[in-house]
């Protein structure tokens, strides 16, 4: 090992084997953060929410992922949302209804949430 | 791309207890179900909970099983990583089945714990380098070479108040100091104490077979920062499973230029290898360890001349147990306030126990100093099996003592522990019951000690002899008060003039059990009993008529034949054939047999 960057290479091939994501490729992705900060701040709920609501509603191109630290931990609960062609974009501090919200508006209805989203509550 | 990572542990604890063939099963259901490409297979170190052993672990969900057997494996792949329904009836739960608990952080065992050098055990693949560094492994190293002067790199020791691990709790930064001088123009030497002689401690073991990479990065900083080119890992050759790691690790460290020639291109060189100790206690004493590893008998020498100055061949050297170096990364990574943020005022960061006796979750843990010892056993340990009165915890093993139950809220830190005549020690912590006779204690570890003395010199040799003795004679009931005090002064006379740890804390265990339980060694000198009902010679079986049915079965069990009695009338014990083996007592289904 010659210098720092390839130590960082290494670091980075390696943190993205060790996230946990599905391959959904073409419907829009939530993902929510289940590692332990994500975990302990209530994530379960949020995931078995978002789990039974798409369920419920028979959302075939929207698939539910888990994912492992995102690296904000202090705004856990966090759920991602991948649309196809579209920016990610991540709310913080979920809870069961929020993701809901977060569901009918911005994954169905096409309008983000701005009021839960990570910009918006970090300034 | 994995969805699902499935952790089985392969420490030592679970190895024994199955976990390879779980592994193997694991592959082949993974394999029938398709799901190879989908879920990985991670074989780590150690989780702390052996007791409930094997342990495999399901990420991104993080739910915890416990006991699983070879057979139960079908039904995990099947339901869980196929269909994502956790195998209910296999998470462990500790005993509270109202509320379903399956993270394994939320369980008392982990949410009491920190974990910092314990960090990686039961989280990354040990013979895998890149997952050691996928979690930020070796940028401790990259940073002090390339950002840090060497003494730059013992200042931020200092600062963090890191404190060696390994039993006298020395301040890791000065020891790094005193030997810093006149870099780059003498040979120093690094070295690692994995002798680990402590009987029940495994907290190294662990560290070893959990994340060996991590003592590796430590060594090489402290290398840099006191111009050591050369770093030694002393490990008894009892720990077959850390010496494999710690080959793989050192062969994929060279490999990657981590150790070696020129690391990170900044001109620094350092290599590490492995000596095998042949297991004796005394070999994990600092000046018999390097003698050791010269090639000649593990015997002590005096000190002075400190190792710093003249240690390993004659050259300066350092010697820091697994689990201080397995410190050392961290506190480069998140700096000396976040480490010393945590802890008491002169005792900082974390410890690791290997907590073991009666208590329900034997195994490893580690707690921010500073925790009690109440939380330790109650909340972490689960507490006493059956329900039994807690007695006393015997920590520092041999070298220690013991803290009785009007200390059970002590805040577990080097200076408490010292003040109340035990010792931090390298983290055995043996909790014991209302069952347990400490005369009896105070003589099992006397007893390892005698056994272990090296023999060179001889208040250890003779001293602690005579002092086993006495013991032996007060547990069969021939002790008279003269022999307390011949005892302590025994005691003192060794502390004194031992030439080494070994002898000088020897007398420990005895003194610290003649401080709060001499009541139990009056009661076997003045009234011949053992209130524990512990020592052979001062207890007797009988059998209380009123309650004995006559159902024969101590009589058909009894190995000496020592019950007589027929058949629904009731029983006599032969005191004269009485071996007082206690198999009666055990078998007996009416309480029938008293033991006094
Ligand atoms: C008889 C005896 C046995 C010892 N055994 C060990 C041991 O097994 N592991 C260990 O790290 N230190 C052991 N020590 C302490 C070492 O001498 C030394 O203090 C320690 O390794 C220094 O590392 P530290 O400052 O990181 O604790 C023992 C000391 C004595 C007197
Ligand atoms: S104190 Fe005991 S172990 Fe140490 S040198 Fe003397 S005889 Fe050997
Ligand atoms: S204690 Fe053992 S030897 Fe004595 S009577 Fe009972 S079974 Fe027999």
């Amino acid at each position: 090992m010659k210098s720092l960057e390839e130590l960082k290479a290494i670091r980075e091939k390696m943190q993205g084997q060790v996230g946990f994501r599905s391959e959904n490729e073409d419907g829009t992705r939530v993902v929510v953060g289940m590692a332990t900060c994500g975990i302990a701040s209530g994530a379960r709920p949020v995931l078995n929410e978002l789990v039974k609501q798409v369920n419920d509603r028979k959302l075939t191109d929207v698939a539910v992922t888990q994912t492992g630290c995102i690296g904000l931990c202090q705004y856990e609960p966090i759920v991602e949302v991948y649309k196809p062609g579209e920016e990610k974009v991540t709310y913080v501090k979920m809870t069961a209804d929020k993701a809901v919200e977060v569901l009918e508006k911005h994954v169905l209805g096409g309008t983000v949430v701005e009021d839960y989203t990570l910009n918006k509550i970090k300034l | 791309m994995y969805r699902s990572h499935v952790l089985v542990c392969g420490g030592t604890g679970c190895t024994s207890s199955g976990s390879q063939e779980i592994l193997q099963n694991l592959e082949q259901e993974l394999k029938k179900n398709g799901l190879e490409d989908e879920i990985a297979i991670v074989k780590t170190g150690c989780h702390g909970l052996c007791a409930k052993g094997p342990i495999m672990v399901v990420y991104p969900d993080a739910v915890f099983y416990s006991e699983v057997k070879p057979e139960d494996v079908a039904e995990i792949v099947s339901e869980h990583l196929l269909k994502g329904r956790p195998v209910e009836r296999l998470i462990y739960d500790e005993n509270e089945p109202e509320e379903s608990r399956v993270s394994l952080n939320d369980t008392n065992f982990y949410k009491k714990q920190t974990r910092i050098a314990l960090r990686n055990c039961g989280v990354i693949n040990p013979e895998n380098i890149d997952e050691y560094i996928a979690t930020r492994g070796y940028e401790a190293l990259g940073k002090v070479l390339t950002e840090m002067t060497p003494d730059e790199v013992i200042q931020l020791i200092l600062d963090s108040g890191l404190r060696g691990r390994g039993g006298a709790g020395f301040p890791t930064g000065l020891k790094w100091r005193f030997a810093s001088g006149n870099r780059g123009n003498v040979q120093k030497y690094v070295c690692c104490n994995a002798d680990e002689g402590d009987p029940g401690a495994f907290m190294d073991r662990s560290v070893l077979e959990g994340d060996p990479h991590v003592v590796l990065e430590a060594m090489a900083i402290a290398g840099y920062a006191i111009g050591s080119n050369q770093g030694y890992i002393y490990v008894r050759a009892e720990y077959p499973i850390a010496i494999e790691r710690l080959r793989i690790a050192i062969g994929q460290a060279r490999e990657y230029g981590l150790l070696g020639k020129d690391i990170f291109g900044t001109g620094f060189d350092f290599d590490i290898d492995l000596r095998l100790g042949a297991g004796a206690f005394v070999c994990g004493e600092e000046t018999a360890l390097m003698t050791s590893i010269e090639g000649n008998r593990g015997e002590p020498r005096p000190r002075p001349p400190f190792p710093a100055v003249k240690g390993l061949f004659g050259k300066p050297t350092i010697l820091n147990n697994v689990e201080t170096w397995a410190n050392i990364p961290q506190i480069i990574l998140n700096g000396p306030e976040w480490f010393s943020s945590v802890g008491t005022e002169k005792s900082k960061g974390t410890k690791v126990f290997a907590l073991g006796g009666k208590i329900n979750n034997t195994g490893l843990v580690e707690i921010p100093m500073g925790t009690t010892l109440r939380t330790v056993i109650e909340d972490i340990g689960g507490g006493i099996p059956g329900g039994k009165k807690f007695k006393a915890a015997q920590t520092g093993g041999p070298s220690g003592g013991c803290i009785p139950a009007e200390h059970f809220d002590i805040e577990i830190d080097y200076d408490n522990l010292l003040a109340i005549g035990s010792m931090m020690g390298s983290g055995g912590l043996i909790v014991m019951d209302e069952d347990n006779c400490m005369v009896d204690i105070a003589k099992f570890f006397l007893q390892f000690t005698v056994d272990e003395s090296c023999g060179k010199c001889t208040p250890c040799r003779v001293g602690t002899k005579r002092m086993l003795e006495i013991l032996d004679k007060i547990t069969e009931g021939k002790g008279t008060m003269e022999d307390l005090t011949t005892l302590e002064d025994l005691a003192y006379y060794i502390k004194e003039s031992a030439l080494c740890g070994l002898g000088q804390t020897a007398p420990n265990p005895v003194l610290s059990t003649l401080r709060y339980f001499r009541d139990e060694y009056e009661a076997h000198i003045k009234e011949k009993k053992c209130p524990a009902g512990v020592c052979k010679s001062l207890i007797n079986f009988y059998i209380d008529p009123d309650k004995c049915k006559g159902c024969t079965l101590c009589a058909r069990n009894c190995p000496a034949n020592a019950i007589k009695g027929e058949v629904r009338n009731p029983h006599v014990i032969d005191i004269e054939k009485c071996v007082k083996c206690g198999t009666c007592m055990d078998n007996c289904k009416f309480g029938a047999i008293i033991k006094k």
